[in-house]
């Protein structure tokens, strides 16, 4: 088996334009990464010598951390800068952030920022491979990638499946990444939420329209429930949580009423009694944990491609590194 | 001392007396003194060979933003004046938002002042609507008028409260001048980066649906009507609007409009990618959009071409596209551009385009110009129609480079720029 992987290129802004090749690349990468998290001494020197920065303009924890445990499982150096504490505050632009963090010669970047495009802007200016972390409404590839991978682990495939997401399109970045990777790879896609919450021209994004998730459940394999920001809310998006639970909330009793048994996911993090009830979230159908497992594993992933590992060598590198 | 100019040779265009034609244009003292087929020119004349080149009623844009006082790292009333002469025009009027508002006499005298000292294109300042562009009470109007602005906008803002509009466009009725309405319902924009649609969708971006501008453009129509006022809508960019204004002047409205050469020329497509140079507001719109503005220049519902001038400093578009700011340059590409994606396209004639950015915009704007018919003032734009040239930014007299044209190859190019009788450019 000698095909040649796709290369990933510099960076990984979004998995709108990778290839269906490119995105199983990854995912079958992150396959021998996984068992490196379930060792005693969770370390290999994949990345050793590699300098990286996580930056993050947002704040965020399962992200932030999921990232910084590949780094380090692959032995990379790693700094956190988060917005609260750094020049940015002082009213530093992201240029000028890039800028003084190139000179000070890293090899790669993690950014996470409230604005759409922001990843892409700093990887149009700088050197270093960079990775999004989450830019606004945009995209969070790693995210898309780890929930195509927990779907895969559990369904076996992903061509075919119907994979409906539900809750606010509209902001959602994990939605668009997920929105790209699912049809990359042959999956039906559906969108279900208040029309308030879905994204102007759903149907040239290809995905399916349900406004009533009784409708969205029948027809799906797959829900990924996503988390409803209380400001939406007060923003007037939704009248109230209550009434957002009553309608749009993943219930067993809505899941019963299924056909077929459907996997739940939820990027997190979760409002219980919202978007997703407690029996649900620990429920049978329930994947959320196995999305946070390979979450690390997707990054690991991520980062040995971007740093030009190839994806065949991946199991060698690790195995090496034991040696 | 009188200076006396011959235009020599020329194809002298000008609807205004519809004239189309190889003439000569006598200028002296400040006036047109004659066109003949063969004028013999004095003695003590400087004769310019226009054999080849067009020579029309100076170009006038009414809409621009020069930035000073407040902004002047983006531009100020100097650069933009010879900005504004560099692209063929001869007089520009300077919209108020700028820091301080223009809203009061003495800051009109202040840009009148600026803009005579400035010795290029003209600058004609237009007054706010409101009192601090705070769209609550209106500003000095008729002292604005008396120091010289010629018509009153908020523009950069609308004018959201329509009591408000409606007391402007009446009042402003004793002073003969237009009110011009940037047309915009926050309430459904405000969040708003980009044209709603399916590039927004994917990029993840707050859109501005159409919506938003049209209830605005209907709304300002139908206080004109009750009022018997001159409403001038800015900018127009959807196809609704364009309908409704069509409508509007079918039932005798006083209604004039303007379209920017981007949205005759660009779609929300430039902006994929996060290009900042092509963030604008209103934004580029749907090629539907593109279609319906065009077919409104070439029948005159959208009657003015208009630049929306707005010069930024490229620190401020050197960002994440919802920190920067909206608005390109237009001055120095606008004659090129309507030349060659707007005339030779065929969407309207040569007459048509200096009806559109001369004589229309001076009538509307009672401005001086617009005409080179024997006794009016001697503001005349010369330009090669076959100048073949690409879009430096860098070359910009303009303070400013923010332009999504950068490197396009246009065809037709400013040649002279005269002023009063004076030539304040030359390329």
């Amino acid at each position: 088996m000698t095909d040649a992987p796709a290369p990933l290129g510099k960076d990984l802004i979004g998995l709108e334009g990778l290839t269906a090749e490119q995105i199983r690349t990854i995912l079958d990468t992150a396959e021998p990464f996984k068992e490196i998290s379930e060792r005693r001494i969770k370390k290999v020197p994949v990345l050793r010598g590699k300098t990286i920065v996580n930056l993050f303009f947002e704040a965020s924890t399962r992200t932030r951390i999921s990232f910084e445990f590949a780094e380090k499982r692959l032995s990379a150096d790693t700094v956190n800068i988060s917005s609260s504490g750094s020049s940015v505050v002082k009213g530093e632009t992201l240029v000028d952030t890039a800028r003084n963090l190139e000179a000070m010669r890293i090899d790669m970047v993690v950014i996470r920022h409230g604005s759409s495009g922001a990843a892409r802007f700093l990887s149009e200016r700088i050197p270093s491979n960079v990775i999004n972390a989450g830019d606004g409404w945009h995209e969070h590839p790693t995210q898309g990638l780890l929930d195509l991978l927990t779907i895969r682990d559990h369904a076996g495939r992903i061509e075919g499946l119907r994979v409906c997401i539900i809750g606010d399109i509209l902001h959602s970045r994990v939605a668009r990444s997920n929105i790209h990777g699912l049809l990359a790879l042959g999956a039906e896609v559906g969108v279900c939420g208040p029309r308030t919450l879905l994204p102007p021209a759903p149907d040239e994004l290809g995905v399916k329209v349900f406004t009533r998730v009784e409708e969205a459940i029948e027809w799906a394999d797959a829900l990924n429930v996503l988390r409803l920001q209380l400001e939406r809310m007060q923003s007037g998006y939704v009248p109230s949580l209550r009434e957002y639970n009553r309608i749009w909330g993943v219930t067993n009793a809505r899941l019963e009423a299924a056909p077929k048994e459907l996997l739940v996911l939820h990027p997190g993090p979760m409002n219980r009694g919202v978007e997703i009830d407690s029996d649900v979230a620990d429920g049978p159908h329930s994947v959320i944990l196995n999305q946070v497992t390979n979450g690390v594993a997707v990054r690991m992933a991520v980062l040995y491609l971007l740093a030009g590992g190839q994806p065949e060598k991946a199991e060698a590198a690790k195995q090496g590194a034991e040696g | 001392m009188s200076l006396k100019i011959v235009l020599k040779g020329g194809r002298v265009v000008d609807p205004s007396q519809d004239l189309d034609g190889v003439r000569d244009v006598l200028l002296a003292d400040g006036v047109v003194t004659s066109i003949e087929t063969k004028v013999s020119a004095p003695e003590d004349a400087r004769v310019i060979d226009c054999s080849g080149l067009v020579v029309t009623p100076g170009l006038i844009d009414v809409h621009v933003h020069l930035r000073e006082p407040g902004e002047e790292h983006k531009e100020t009333i100097a650069t933009g004046a010879r900005a504004a002469a560099a692209g063929g025009f001869t007089a520009v009027c300077a919209m108020p938002n700028t820091d301080p508002p223009i809203d009061d006499p003495a800051a009109v005298g202040f840009v009148v002042a600026a803009g005579r000292a400035a010795g290029a294109a003209r600058v004609y300042p237009v007054g706010c609507i409101s009192a601090g562009r705070a769209g609550e009470r209106l500003a000095l109007v008729g002292e604005m008028v008396e120091a010289g602005a010629v018509a009153i906008t908020d523009d950069g803002s609308p004018v959201m409260n329509s009591g408000l509009m409606r007391l402007a466009l009446e009042y402003a009725q004793a002073f003969g001048i237009p009110v011009a309405d940037h047309p915009e319902d926050l309430g459904l924009s405000a969040m708003g980066q980009m044209n709603e649609g399916v590039v927004s969708a994917r990029l993840g971006l707050a859109g501005k649906p159409n919506a938003s501008e049209d209830i605005h453009i209907v709304r300002d129509l139908l206080l004109a009507e009750l009022t018997g006022g001159h409403i001038h809508l800015q900018h127009v960019s959807t196809r609704f609007g364009v309908e409704a204004i069509r409508q509007a002047k079918a039932r005798g409205v006083r209604v004039t409009a303007e379209a920017s050469p981007h949205h005759l020329i660009l779609t929300h497509q430039a902006v994929d990618g996060y290009r900042t140079e092509a963030k604008m507001n209103p934004p580029l719109r749907t090629t539907d959009d593109v279609q319906a503005v065009r077919a409104a220049v070439t029948d005159g519902t959208l009657d003015t071409i208009a630049t929306d001038h707005a010069p930024h400093h490229y620190d401020e578009k050197e960002a994440a596209f919802q920190d920067a700011p909206n608005g390109i340059v237009g001055l120095e590409t606008a004659l090129g551009l309507i030349l060659t994606r707007i005339v030779a396209e065929g969407v309207i004639d040569l007459p048509t385009m200096v009806e559109r950015m001369s004589c229309q915009p001076a009538r509307a704007f009672n401005l001086p110009g617009g005409t080179l018919a024997a006794g009016s003032v001697a503001d005349v734009t010369v330009f090669d129609p076959e100048a073949r040239w690409t879009v430096n930014p860098t070359a910009f007299r303009s303070k400013s480079r923010n332009t999504p044209f950068a490197g396009w190859e246009l065809v037709g190019r400013p040649k002279t720029t005269i002023v009063g009788g004076r030539v304040v450019w030359e390329g």
